[in-house]
């Protein structure tokens, strides 16, 4: 089979950036998507074209690399998996396919179809984990953890950090990433003495972040690799919700002093 | 010549650690921020030691390659996490593990080293459990284990078939922490392309910002590489496409020797290579030879038949008939020779023959399906998307594949290498796993070493070092180091060649995997070595990089790790070729055993098992850098020496 490609080409940040089209060589429908473009790279370099920069690693829709809006979906046509587990048997022989970069204002483009998410390092690094010194843990068996809760928070865990959930998103909310993860921790017993700052900061950098405002529309959850939940979202809404009502852990212990 | 001194502490086994604790010299509060430690790398290894570090006190740089520390491999990792807890009550202990291990390694690790491994296993599940690591849970909210190859008890921890994601995030959180505290300065895409030695010491690395192409100098008072293995040498395996041996390599050409190059895990349970154009090959954990059975078909006019097409008199469970007391549980290294010698029997299955069958269906007819698709849902529905085929109706077809290197720099029981100041952490070094990795070893040591040993050990080398007197990054070896690389972009980017990098990385890893992959031979090898020097010179004169210096590049960055690549393969034939016996994953064809053998006969091996020869392959290969590519690399020995175990002939039957 063969395909043809429309991909975005942009040489970096602050050049403009315009569709390229390209045919690509004899292709066998068990390669994966990814497989395909580095073929059709091999042609380019070959005939002394800068090869098209894309973002990948794992290849097995583990590591969150890998992005790329395929036919306007992030991640391409089916649910629950990533671009790098999108396979040529997906597409048909003479198909036009568009290959665009994820957009966001946090995602700035590198170049081509490659962004930079550091954003999303940033939110966590506010308060993205349990405090915890190491050598400092008690047995692990010390505390329990009801299955639902673990299996519960593990369903929210498995978020890759891709970013799909913004490229899909006409907003760009980060609400969905921000939810799992708040979600993972919050579920956890272990997770609990930082729940609520840990949700407040974490927003409050998400919003510092350039990310946009989450109406519900439900399109992050169609297009997740890992299909994670709206039901975070709400989660998330009601730990908010109380954090607010809580206030300033630190105003608080200083307004009682004296 | 380099000195390879083990540094084990003296004392009983079992009391080494505890005693070297306590004798390591310590650093004051007040000075610990006066030490700058660069980390390289932020898988499981790096990461936790990046946190552990910085909580310590210590100034810490953290460089990765990737746009965050949250890429690392690690995170494919799907099994789990081994740890003598011992919370089944089947006869665990931390003696055990250290046996299992040391044995399943071949006789071929340090002893010191894995029962320091053993000790620590069971502080690695408490520290994962109170970062918050969703692990799988009994109803009563206890942990949950499982059984794994080479193991007659459950010690596995797991998160669904996710273990390496949720410890690496558990990791990585560690991480954001001390980044968020400011502990830690985090730099991504940033490749590590030069390790700068001062007077003899590893004192700053050379980095190329990989967004604008900026190299830069970075000074420390010592340098940790948690850099991860090097199995993409082959090209196709189950590492990630990024995963390269650049920073190791460029230590090793400063000195650092490289241990045991040659060890490398071919996995027994991948799915099987479909065409030239793959990039990369997919694991199915391991975990799966719990429930899944192996076979072949008995006669090889049956390969052709669909497997429920075959009787069940017509079928070979040969894991279970060759080794009846570990069967599907087999380690790694006997699994994957197994499958090898029945598909060169003709018996393989598949379009190319390269093939077995992992069989569910005794499985599902005795839990159900529905508990097959609690436990392995997600590997089931990975298999789908990449074959199209669903393993609830029809077995697996499995074929060994590159996973795992055993080899890496040589580290002495402190972590550091032979090039004082320069610390080497997880896959990256050779220590623990000897010639052949267990499974739900490599988290573990990878978390071992992170969060507990080198935290532990650091102090011993940085109280030789003047609190805030690191050479600064306008010495004479930073510049010498920064132009280094400077020539080598100029030189790969001015080439005017007519072949791609990834060309080049396609006939190494063809070559590779002929002459030093499952079965190696001295000629084959020899042959190699001329081939890949071959392909040495033919890349120097014909590899064709577009793009510039100053952008994001991927050509460059593969160009120079493909370079890397080419020159460690012939490394790892020169090692394999010295190494004249068989060992764990190393296996020359020229030793095994054969029926007349009293093992043999003794019913303890089965003819063709690897045969060691401990009278004169007992002891680690420190390979040293001779001063250039062409020239034959310089062999260092530090003998193994075994106090607590035999070294005996391997059994699994
Ligand atoms: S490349 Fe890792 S998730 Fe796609």
């Amino acid at each position: 089979m063969k395909v043809f490609l429309k991909v975005w080409r942009q040489k970096n940040r602050n050049t403009p950036g315009t569709f390229k089209t390209y045919t690509s060589p004899e292709l066998n429908e068990n390669m994966s998507f990814l497989e395909m473009l580095d073929v059709v790279n091999e042609d380019l370099a070959n005939n002394g074209e800068e090869p098209i920069a894309f973002d990948h690693d794992c290849r097995e829709g583990i590591c969150g690399t890998c992005s790329l809006v395929i036919d306007g979906k992030p991640h391409g046509p089916h649910r629950g998996v990533a671009t790098c587990q999108t396979y040529m048997r997906s597409f048909k022989n003479g198909d036009e396919i568009v290959v665009e970069p994820f957009r966001a204002k946090a995602f700035p483009l590198i170049k081509d179809l490659v962004c930079d998410r550091k954003s999303f390092d940033r939110i966590q690094q506010v308060g993205g984990f349990i405090t915890v010194r190491t050598g400092a843990a008690p047995d692990a068996n010390s505390i329990p953890v009801p299955k639902e809760n673990a299996d519960l928070a593990m369903d929210a865990a498995q978020c890759i950090g891709c970013g799909a959930c913004v490229a899909a998103c006409k907003n760009a909310s980060a609400m969905l990433f921000v939810a799992a993860k708040v979600s993972h921790l919050g579920l956890m017993p272990q997770g609990q003495p930082e729940r609520y700052k840990r949700v407040k900061a974490m927003v409050t950098q998400m919003d510092e972040e350039g990310f946009g405002a989450c109406t519900v529309t439900g399109s992050c959850e169609a297009v997740c690799p890992k299909e994670i939940s709206l039901d975070f979202i709400a989660r998330m809404n009601r730990d908010y919700a109380v954090a607010l009502l809580k206030g300033d852990a630190k105003a608080a212990t200083s307004g009682g002093a004296g | 010549m380099a000195t390879l001194n083990s540094n084990i502490p003296s004392g009983p086994l079992d009391q080494k650690w505890e005693h070297h604790k306590f004798s390591t010299k310590l650093i004051n509060p007040a000075n610990k921020r006066k030490y700058k430690i660069i980390v390289v790398g932020a898988g499981l290894a790096g990461a936790s030691a990046s946190a552990t570090l910085a909580e310590l006190g210590y100034e810490v740089h953290n460089f990765v390659f990737h746009d965050s520390p949250r890429r690392a491999h690690s995170v494919a990792a799907q099994g789990g996490i081994n740890a003598a807890k011992n919370y089944q009550n089947d006869g665990d202990s931390v003696h055990r593990l250290f046996y299992d291990t040391i044995k399943g390694g071949d006789f071929r690790a340090r002893e010191a080293n894995v029962h320091r491994l053993a000790e620590v296993s069971v502080n690695i599940i408490d520290q994962c459990a109170a970062q918050g690591v969703p692990f799988a849970r009994e109803y009563g909210g206890l942990l949950d284990n499982r059984s794994f190859g080479g193991a007659q008890v459950s010690r596995t921890f797991y998160a669904r078939g996710q273990t390496g994601q949720q410890l690496l995030l558990g990791a990585y959180s560690a991480l954001n922490k001390m980044i968020g505290a400011g502990g830690v300065k985090s730099y991504t895409h940033s490749e590590m392309l030069d390790l700068v030695v001062v007077d003899g010491h590893a004192k700053g690395i050379i980095v190329r910002n990989l967004q604008t192409g900026e190299i830069t100098r970075h000074n420390g008072d010592a340098v940790v590489l948690a850099t991860g293995g090097y199995g993409n040498v082959y090209n196709l395996s189950t590492y990630a496409r990024g995963a390269n041996v650049t920073a190791s390599w460029r230590a090793y050409k400063r000195g650092a020797c490289f241990g045991n190059p040659c060890y490398t895990q071919i996995h027994p349970t991948c799915i099987p290579v479909s065409g030239d154009y793959q990039s990369k090959l997919t694991l199915m954990s391991e975990s799966l030879r719990n429930d899944g059975r192996v076979w072949v078909p008995k006669r090889k006019e049956d390969c052709g038949k669909k497997p429920a097409d075959i009787a069940e008199g017509d079928r070979d469970y040969y894991l279970e008939r060759m080794y009846s007391a570990f069967g599907n549980l087999a380690p790694r290294d006997i699994a994957s020779r197994a499958a090898k010698t029945v598909c060169d029997e003709g018996r393989g299955i598949g379009e190319t023959g390269l093939g077995v069958y992992l069989d569910f269906s005794a499985a599902i007819a005795r839990l159900g399906e529905d508990k097959v698709r609690e436990r392995y849902g997600n590997l089931f529905s990975m298999y789908h998307e990449i074959t199209n085929e669903s393993a609830y109706q029809t077995p697996m077809r499995i074929y060994p594949a590159v996973h795992y290197t055993m080899g890496g720099l040589w580290v002495d029981y402190n972590l550091m290498s032979n090039v004082p100041g320069l610390f080497v952490l997880g896959e990256a070094n050779f220590s623990d796993h000897g010639a052949n990795r267990l499974g739900a070893s490599a988290l573990m040591q990878g978390l071992s070493d992170g969060y507990f040993v080198l935290p532990a050990t650091i102090s011993g080398y940085l109280a030789t070092q003047n609190p805030g007197k690191r050479p600064a990054t306008d010495n004479g070896s930073f510049k010498q180091a920064e132009e280094n690389v400077q020539t080598l972009t100029k030189r790969m980017l001015g080439n005017k060649g007519k072949r791609t990098p990834d060309s080049f990385h396609k006939e190494l890893g063809k070559l590779m995997w002929e002459y030093c992959g499952m079965a190696r031979n001295q000629a084959g090898l020899e042959k190699g070595i001329k081939a890949i020097g071959a392909l040495r010179e033919e890349y120097w004169k014909n590899v064709s990089v577009l793009g510039e210096a100053t952008d994001w590049n991927q050509s460059l960055e593969r160009a120079d790790r493909i370079g890397d690549f080419i020159e460690l393969g012939e490394l790892m034939c020169r090692d394999a070729l010295m190494r004249e016996e068989s060992c764990g994953g190393h296996f020359r064809e020229e030793y095994q055993y054969t029926p007349d053998d009293p093992e043999t006969k003794q019913g303890l091996v089965n003819p063709g098992d690897v045969k060691r020869r401990d009278d004169q392959f007992a002891y680690v290969a420190g390979w040293e850098y001779a001063g250039a590519a062409d020239k034959a690399p310089i062999l260092n020995k530090e003998p193994l020496v075994y106090e607590e175990v035999k070294m005996s002939t391997r059994s699994y039957k």
